[in-house]
């Protein structure tokens, strides 16, 4: 037997035959001894703190946080409520001097007094056959900022839709019952009252070109109408005169008649001149081109939206 | 200017600080109806009558009865306002109908 070395472990063959039978231990390498040195050191550290942390430090400190949080709230508050004053301040005296800039009022000379509104008034009769001059206004020089109107009150009511409607299957069959009562006093006084009411809108939207109204103060009215009917005799009833497949076609259709009109009368002259629609006898109810037939259409779209915001806040489906 | 129209403007301006300033929610849409109401005989005294049909038909009808449905849909149509001293009587009687019903 060969004397062994003293430091035989260190022997490379020695070495070599751990590592193949698997008794190899891996010395630590320099970098995971510093690791671990430093776990070691924040480890005792934190021994260190411990023995002279009491709880009632650590509540103490809790409590300077809660305090310094609530101090910085309440300068945050009041550096809010500064700076909307500030603010406010700025805007009123940019909107002053923007006044100030402003032509006087009842001077001659004014932009409103130019030769639009004057010709507005004298050949508006002339060239848009309407006797109303609003409506002629409205419908006639300036009907694509009606079709945006109309198209906003209708994504209102889009809006309305995605926030309050109720699907199918939350729908409870007995609520509409439970909902509804029957008013004796509310019934007889519909029953009179609602078809006045329709039909006066009607006259409003259909003699908008002729005298004071027009398409959305008459749909305005007829929406009114139906909210009363809804209201007296239940939405049961009421689905069998207006359900949500009538509101969707009667809106899609009028909005897309109008828009198809109106661009068809834009396309063929802004000003009328090779426009085939007649415009009739000034007075006569099937007159002044397309305004009865945009009036109608207005008052449509507003009709069912009314009645739409209705049945939407009342029960969450049209 | 006529003494009608001072009176309107007059009732426009107490509706208007009227329902800001009413302590019960349906008071203040009840005041906001008539302050449309008289907006309108404004409009009509100011010669246009379209607006007047529009503000009686959407200020006085559907925007008040919008304002009541959410005003129902809160649960604001029976509640009683607690610091009205008036109200004690009632709230004194709900609590014993409550508490009679739970005996």
């Amino acid at each position: 037997m060969s004397k062994l070395k003293e430091n035989y472990k260190d022997s490379f063959s020695q070495k070599f035959s751990d590592f193949m039978t698997g008794d190899l231990e891996v010395p630590d390498s320099i970098h995971a001894r510093k690791k671990q040195d430093r776990v070691d050191k924040i480890v005792e550290a934190d021994q260190f703190f411990s023995e002279f942390t009491t709880s009632d430090d650590i509540q103490r400190r809790e409590l300077y946080q809660a305090f310094k949080h609530r101090r910085f709230v309440k300068h945050a508050n009041k550096i809010y409520s500064i700076m909307s004053a500030v603010i406010g301040l700025i805007i009123i005296i940019i909107l002053l001097i923007t006044v100030a800039y402003l032509p006087e009022f009842g001077n001659k000379s004014n932009p409103d007094n130019n030769v639009v509104s004057q010709r507005y008034i004298e050949n508006g009769l002339e060239e848009t056959g309407a006797v109303n001059i609003v409506s002629g206004m409205i419908l006639d020089y300036r009907a694509f900022d009606t079709f945006g109107e109309s198209n906003v009150l209708f994504i209102a009511c889009c809006c309305v839709l995605i926030l309050l409607r109720n699907d199918d299957d939350e729908i409870n069959p007995d609520e509409d019952v439970i909902d509804f009562k029957r008013d004796i006093i509310l019934e007889k006084a519909a029953k009179f009252l609602v078809p006045v009411i329709l039909v006066f809108g009607i006259y409003v939207v259909l003699n908008g070109h002729l005298s004071p109204g027009g398409g959305f103060s008459g749909g305005a009215i007829m929406g009114a109408g139906l909210i009363l009917f809804a209201n007296a005799y239940g939405f049961e009833r009421m689905e069998r005169l207006f359900s949500y497949s009538t509101f969707k076609k009667i809106t899609f259709g009028a909005l897309l008649f109008y828009g198809v009109a109106k661009s068809y009368s834009f396309f063929t002259g802004a000003n009328h001149l090779h426009s085939i629609i007649p415009l009739g006898t000034p007075g006569a109810i099937l007159s002044s081109g397309l305004i009865l037939y945009l009036n109608i259409c207005v008052g449509l779209v507003v009709a069912c939206t009314m009645y739409g915001f209705f049945a939407l806040f009342k029960r969450g489906r049209i | 200017m006529p003494v009608f129209h001072i009176i309107l403007l007059g009732l426009l301006i107490v509706c208007a600080i009227a329902a800001c300033t009413s302590r019960k929610l349906i008071n203040s849409v009840v005041i906001f109806m008539s302050f449309s109401l008289v907006m309108c005989v404004i409009w009509f005294l100011l010669e246009s009558p379209d607006l007047a049909i529009t503000e009686a038909a959407v200020g006085a009808g559907v925007t008040s009865i919008l304002f009541f449905l959410v005003l129902r849909k809160i649960n604001a149509l029976n509640a009683y306002d607690a610091d009205d001293e008036e109200d004690e009587d009632y709230k004194n009687k709900i609590i014993e109908s409550e508490s009679e019903s739970h005996e």
